[in-house]
């Protein structure tokens, strides 16, 4: 029998691996609970990959200073992790003279939230900057420093780095229920029991269920919010440099096209209410919206080939601002309601979490004295990449130009791909525009044995 | 292959950039002679065709340099690769581009519903069967009804995979009428004129909903989809260069020489028709390698005065795109495809002048030509127009 970990982190995305990472170096003995196979198998591996400055966060909430604190720590991490940053730069434009005349209360919020280099720019510099934008565009505001980032490698760089530098990660492991004895919760997973002093829940989708599970009754309502994406071909890459945000309205965002990190461009996200919280389908005439609305804002994206198409659940609530708060009688902290900023605000959560978890009162545990940096491999398109290297041997996702080395890796080390969708976030492989019409059936080769949900079932004629 | 050949025939040194480790392309392709395919029922592929690309280039003196595969195509005729040997650059006095044509994938179809595994091209299902040995699917929704769709059946049975049906959005079969004997004779519920508007799955597929014409729907219970032809150019490195892309076709522009926009590059195969006959491949790659010969002979003209040929509306592309003016033959024909059937026959014309015209149904994947002679009096920087007929 284990000892008791001092954490079970509920959930595996973006922010329980970034919560992960941040006890296990704060010296706590951790364990991640994730109920599918892989990582980021929830809201995280749908987003639009933004590195945000919280320019235009509600002012004075805990999102706003969560983005800001996550912003911060990435930009002093990523070196050392190798995860890249894509220096975009965005601009808000606006399209309409409604539109226009709102920018100066975005001016406004942006500098109150201590974003002073938010400015106004004139329609012809904003043109210069981007000559391929549709001359429709009225006006604009230049956010020098929201940028593009791999949101993949990211949050499997916080596990790994939690990984290796002592905690636990055990996947098909769903919390099925659990019950708290005054000092420790004993949660029931598939997978076994586990006996932890402190819970966090990080569960997104299901946060509020995990809350019903296990305290009896959840302080929030998860109501999920899809949003539909299509990415561009390559080839889109070169009309479009900064990430264009919208204007926002009362309920999402808005519909963003920029350059993903992985070289092309993509348009999204939609914002749908919908009870499901599993199934984030795409919808064809959505997509074909989606599409029209990329063309009207740059029109040499009106012939421009789809590579892919994907969708993402958000964990909205039932109110706009994050669902967090900390119960120390019962050593519990939830992370919840993260509907939109999670990939930045990760970090700053993590932080957030453990000064809550701080307040508890435990002896504090020994930070780890000299925490071994993981370096992810590189999968950013405008950075030196496997393939250019001289002995890389095989290529085998031409598209992606991904080698059989990169996937080899990838099935290997402590935290493996263990489906098809963690094999594409870890290497691109199959991510391309041919969508594995040359490549699935060696990724299926290489890949034999590994997935509990294989590519190929079997050999021919099996019965 | 065949232009290679046919340039050494011409005294050219020829080196052929081949990105897999072996020659012969991955044979995807629905040019099987009807025949052919019903009495064989297989792709010939694999080790012995390669091997017998390799030989002829061998004995031709024909360069292969294969695992080089070029990643970008600059002005002049200037490559950059990657290569066993890390990143290199080479230099040609011409390129010839053919890198053929791949099936659309389910993402560029913008197909509705959940995104499990399972959900593949002929291409990639041919692939895992005949190289690697496995069985991608028990149960397959056939998506389709083109010549590759009847060889995708095949490939199903030969694999122990069970078709659960055929279906295609068209409300006629696309190959000609008599493949439909296929599925009838196995019991395969063919379905016309409907459309997929779900696809459902956790992990893997479990269904497909399919809407017929009058708005009524229906599941069928599977574990994989096969999405079959609707093949498009592989020019993404045209699409990312210098070079002018034809959207229609998705291939680069050529001229009746098969020059690009930069004469450097000339362009064959089913890039520039995806997809035409292997037959007619060849003999069109014999015929492009001798027009580059020409070309370095200083017998092609200039590019000054081309006439432009466009399609009209539900016409997906015609081909060349470009007419060099007053020189030598190049291409005989004309091609042209449709989009969607066209009953009312085409004209060719310019300025509302008729050059050509063609009674009768055009309907999508067929080859449909127009004598380029048809052009001969045409101006030179004329615009040319390919339409349905009006009635």
């Amino acid at each position: 029998m284990t000892a008791p970990y001092d954490v079970a982190v509920v959930g595996g995305g973006v922010v329980g691996c970034a919560v992960a990472r941040r006890f296990t170096l704060a010296g706590a003995k951790t364990i991640l609970l994730e109920k599918a196979p892989d990582i980021l198998a929830g809201a995280s591996k749908a987003n639009s990959a933004l590195l945000h400055t919280g320019f235009d966060a509600p002012a004075g909430s805990l999102e706003l200073s969560c983005m800001q604190e996550g912003y911060a720590e990435y930009l002093a991490i990523r070196e050392r992790l190798n995860l890249p940053l894509l220096e975009s730069g965005a601009m808000v434009v606006a399209w309409t003279a409604e539109e226009d005349a709102a920018l100066d209360q975005i001016v406004a919020l942006a500098h109150s939230n201590g974003v002073p280099d938010v400015q106004r720019i004139s329609r012809s510099e904003a043109l210069t900057r981007e000559p391929h934008l549709s001359d429709r565009m009225q006006a604009a505001v230049a956010v020098p420093r929201e940028h593009v980032i791999d949101p993949w490698s990211a949050p499997l760089a916080y596990l790994l780095q939690a990984l290796e530098n002592g905690a636990e990660a055990r996947f098909d492991s769903e919390v099925t229920g659990g019950s708290f004895d005054g000092t420790h919760w004993r949660l029931e997973t598939p997978t076994g029991e586990v006996t932890t002093r402190a819970v966090i829940n990080c569960a997104g989708l299901f946060g509020d269920r995990l809350e019903e599970k296990l305290l009896g009754q959840s302080e929030f309502e998860i109501r999920p919010r899809k949003g539909q994406f299509v990415v561009f071909d390559k080839a889109a890459a070169r009309y479009l440099s900064s990430i264009i945000l919208p204007v926002p309205t009362e309920r999402t965002k808005g519909i963003v096209l920029c350059p993903t990190i992985f070289g092309n461009l993509l348009v999204g996200p939609t914002a749908e209410e919908q009870d499901d919280r599993n199934r984030a389908f795409v919808v064809e005439e959505t997509l074909r919206q989606l599409i029209d609305r990329a063309g009207e804002m740059l029109p040499a994206l009106r012939d421009m080939p789809v590579t892919a198409t994907y969708a993402g659940l958000r964990p909205a609530s039932d109110a706009k601002e994050y669902r967090v708060w900390s119960d120390p009688a019962r050593r519990w902290i939830t992370l919840g309601g993260i509907r939109s900023t999670g990939l930045t605000a990760s970090l700053g959560l993590a932080a957030h979490a453990l000064r809550l978890h701080e307040a508890f009162g435990d002896a504090a545990p020994t930070p780890v004295a000299a925490p071994v940096w993981p370096r992810l491999p590189n999968l950013a398109q405008h950075l030196e990449r496997d393939w250019q290297a001289p002995d890389h041997g095989e290529i085998v996702c031409h598209c992606e130009m991904v080698t059989r080395r990169e996937i080899e890796a990838a099935l290997a080390g402590p935290a493996p791909a263990r489906d098809a969708g963690g094999l594409k976030r870890r290497t691109r492989a199959g991510m391309g525009r041919c969508q594995g019409f040359y490549c699935q059936g060696r990724v299926a080769q290489l890949t034999k044995g590994r997935f509990a949900a294989p590519l190929a079932d079997g050999q021919c004629n099996d019965k | 292959m065949a232009a290679a050949l046919a340039l050494r025939k011409r005294g050219h040194s020829v080196t052929i950039l081949e990105r897999e480790a072996e020659l012969g392309g991955v044979p995807r392709h629905c040019a099987h002679s009807p025949f052919g395919m019903l009495e064989f029922g297989r792709v010939l592929f694999g080790p012995a065709y390669a091997r017998r690309l390799a030989t002829e280039a061998q004995a031709a003196g024909v360069s292969t340099l294969l695992r080089h595969s070029v990643t970008a195509l600059n002005a002049g005729g200037r490559l950059d690769l990657t290569t066993p040997d890390g990143v290199r650059h080479l230099s040609a006095r011409r390129v010839l581009l053919a890198t053929g044509a791949r099936e659309t994938p389910r993402s560029a179809r913008l197909i509705s519903g959940d995104r499990p595994i399972g959900v593949i091209t002929t291409g990639t299902l041919q692939h895992m069967v005949n190289l690697e040995g496995l069985r991608p699917m028990r149960r397959a929704l056939v998506v389709g009804t083109e010549l590759v769709s009847f060889s995708a059946l095949l490939t199903c049975r030969s694999a122990g995979i069970t078709p659960v049906a055929m279906v295609d959005e068209s409300p006629r079969l696309v190959a000609r009428s008599v493949f439909a004997a296929y599925p009838r004779l196995t019991g395969i519920p063919l379905h016309l004129g409907v459309k997929i508007v779900d696809i459902r799955g956790a992990h893997r597929v479990e269904a497909v909903t399919l809407q017929r014409a009058d708005g009524t729907q229906f599941e069928v219970a599977c574990d994989g989809v096969i999405l079959t032809g609707r093949f498009t150019a592989e020019a993404s490195l045209a699409l990312a260069s210098h070079l002018e892309v034809d959207p229609g076709s998705g291939g680069p522009v050529v001229d009746q020489y098969a020059r690009c926009s930069d004469p450097s590059y000339f362009a064959a195969g089913n890039m520039l028709h995806p997809v035409e006959t292997g037959g007619w491949c060849f003999r069109e790659g014999r015929r492009i390698g001798h027009l580059i010969a020409d070309d370095l002979a200083g017998r092609l003209p200039g590019s000054e005065g081309a006439i432009t040929l466009k399609p009209g509306a539900n016409l997906r592309y015609v081909l060349p795109q470009r007419i060099a003016f007053g020189g030598p033959k190049g291409f005989g024909d004309i091609q042209i495809r449709v989009a969607r059937p066209v009953s009312s026959g085409l004209v060719m014309e310019c300025a509302a002048k008729a050059l050509w015209s063609r009674k009768g149904a055009a309907l999508p994947e067929r080859r449909i030509l127009a004598p380029l002679a048809a052009l001969a009096d045409a101006k030179a920087g004329s615009t040319i127009v390919v339409r349905a007929r009006e009635g």
